[in-house]
């Protein structure tokens, strides 16, 4: 079953197209890996997804259900929940009270008491539980990463949006975050990562999009997608064209 | 955690009992009677204040305007429809929020110091407002006459009523601040102040959750007004929309801590209790402002999270026992 279809999504800030008429779908269940170069307008996407901007032109369907230009808090009622890239704790409350914000008002709509227990199962699921107790404002960046994902996780969500989660993480880190990405998924929620990480993405992914300059330049799986000649350009430049340029320089 | 005994609440509760009854117990009852008012009205109103400044985030400079309209409202009732204090009071705290509701749909889109400098915009403006309005008495206000605290068996017996009025909505204000605090719309509010977007990202309904922050905030300094109006015997623009009190309600919540519930309680007394020994001190009568204002700069720059708040961050043990 479909639970996201993104169809001609168009976001454009004054002259700037930051996405451009952007179209995929996802299945339950499924890993898509959203890879691109910086500035490719990965972030813009994710927040035309949850409503944060509303697309220019296009739709957004979630389980069958048209939420385009929704406001941010009733996508996260209906299910979607996402972490930021750049962090955003709440650096007055506890690192429970953060996540029990994501319970109370997420999709099950919890009281303080379930709220309560479900933050602390997500805390000890992406083991921050001791550091329940401390100020969220005092936490490490690693910490406040696995924070973010024990406050969208609290909301229970059918599908979650990940925000290069894995960014400044050092490799011990990045090896404890993957087992929990894919322990999540194992619980049946379905996922969209953006990462720039590219031996985690490629290992963890179902399939795999590519946007540059606010275009899908490419899909499929993880294989498929490395070998694309375009892909290759977006990165790192056309593989021939320094030759070409010899060439030039010789003739 | 489900404990009969909260701590959290009953101390601040305690604090304003123990005050409320003082001039019962020393000799002077009626001068300590009228210290004790303005004791715990600031405390009352520092603790309105406190839900909408200090839970959510949002620094209202000019919330005295809720105080005014409520006081205008409720005077009004009372001279010229014959009211009495008990429906006048009710109808200044419904035309308080009423407003609070209605502004709030407008400037609560606005954040930070833009917020905070439309509160001043709307509180000059209904003082504005309230001068060219004629049946509100214009520039001069409006005048009870004596006879009418005779309706409460005499003027002693209006003052007392209205000081355990008084008493009764400062220590409501403190129940219903302490059951905000320690519920799930509070914790949504917190969010709010830490990081509105992050909050709304994760479901709360911010524009519903900040209008209700406001009107609460609004509803008992309407009805405080209505009381200190009715106890005063006129009211006056000037006095009813006079910014600097806005002013010295956030240095009692910054100095007691923000975001707390004992915090107003324990900062509008100390407040309070500094000012009158400044203003009846020789030396330092004419520079009352002048110590607020140097107060107000040492907390934002030491101790931005006021006694309560510092004293919370010491230990887990405190914040058990200090909401």
């Amino acid at each position: 079953m479909k639970i996201l279809e993104v169809k001609n999504v168009t976001k454009r800030f004054g002259g700037l197209t930051a996405v451009n008429n952007v179209t995929f779908d996802l299945e339950e269940g499924e890993i898509l890996g959203l890879i691109g170069p910086n500035g490719a307008g990965k972030t813009t996407l994710f927040n035309c997804i949850n409503g944060v901007y509303k697309p220019t032109e296009g739709q957004i369907i979630f389980k069958g259900k048209d939420i385009t230009g929704l406001p941010t808090y009733r996508s996260a009622h209906l299910g979607l929940s996402r972490t930021h890239q750049i962090v955003r704790p709440l650096n007055e409350l506890t690192v429970l009270e953060n996540a029990m914000v994501g319970a109370c008002y997420g999709r099950e709509n919890m009281n303080l008491g379930d709220a309560r227990k479900t933050a602390m199962e997500m805390l000890e699921f992406v083991g921050l539980a001791e550091k329940s107790d401390v100020l969220a404002g005092a936490l490490n960046v690693a910490q406040k990463k696995r924070l973010e994902m024990a406050r969208a996780l609290s909301a229970k969500p059918y599908l979650l949006l990940l925000d290069e989660v894995l960014a400044g993480l050092n490799t011990a880190e990045v090896t404890h975050m993957l087992d929990t990405i894919r322990k999540i998924r194992e619980q049946g929620v379905t996922i969209i990562m953006i990462e720039h990480i590219m031996h985690a993405v490629m290992s963890l992914s179902d399939r795999l999009i590519v946007l540059n300059y606010g275009s899908l330049i490419a899909e499929g799986s993880p294989e498929e997608v490395s070998q694309n000649p375009e892909v290759i350009e977006a990165y790192l430049g056309d593989p021939d064209l320094a030759a070409r340029l010899l060439e030039e320089e010789k003739a | 955690m489900k404990r009969i005994f909260k701590p959290g609440l009953l101390i601040p509760v305690a604090i304003i009992v123990v005050l409320a009854i003082w001039p019962l117990l020393s000799g002077n009852s009626a001068s300590s009677r009228e210290a004790m008012f303005t004791l715990i009205m600031s405390m009352a109103l520092a603790s309105s204040l406190n839900i909408i400044l200090g839970y959510t985030g949002y620094v209202s400079f000019g919330h005295i305007v809720f105080f005014g309209i409520g006081g205008y409202a409720g005077f009004w009732a009372i001279t010229e429809l014959g009211w009495h204090i008990l429906p006048a009071a009710l109808l200044g705290g419904f035309m308080a929020a009423l407003i609070a509701w209605l502004l709030g749909l407008a400037v609560l889109r606005l954040r930070g110091a833009y917020f905070a400098l439309a509160t001043i915009g709307i509180l000059e403006a209904m003082k504005a407002l309230v001068i060219n309005l004629d049946f509100l008495g214009g520039p001069v206000g409006l005048e009870m006459h004596f006879s009418e605290y005779k309706r409460y068996g005499g003027p002693m017996e209006s003052l007392w009523m209205v000081y355990w009025s008084m008493v009764f909505l400062a220590i409501l204000v403190t129940v219903v601040s302490y059951y905000i605090k320690t519920s799930k719309f509070g914790l949504g509010l917190m969010a709010i102040r830490e990081d509105e977007d992050a909050a709304e990202v994760m479901g709360v309904i911010t524009p519903r959750a900040k209008t209700w922050a406001y009107v609460l905030s609004a509803v008992f300094p309407g009805i405080i007004g209505v009381l200190f109006f009715f106890k005063n015997g006129n009211i006056e623009p000037g006095d009813a929309f006079r910014l600097h009190f806005s002013i010295e309600w956030i240095v009692m919540i910054m100095l007691g801590g923000a975001g707390t519930v004992l915090g107003p309680v324990l900062g509008g007394g100390i407040y309070q209790w500094l000012r009158k020994t400044l203003l009846t001190s020789p030396i330092f009568k004419d520079y009352q402002l002048v110590v607020a204002g140097v107060m107000l700069l040492v907390i934002v720059l030491f101790v931005p999270t006021g006694i309560i708040g510092w004293l919370r961050a010491r230990s887990a043990k405190l914040r058990r026992v200090f909401e």
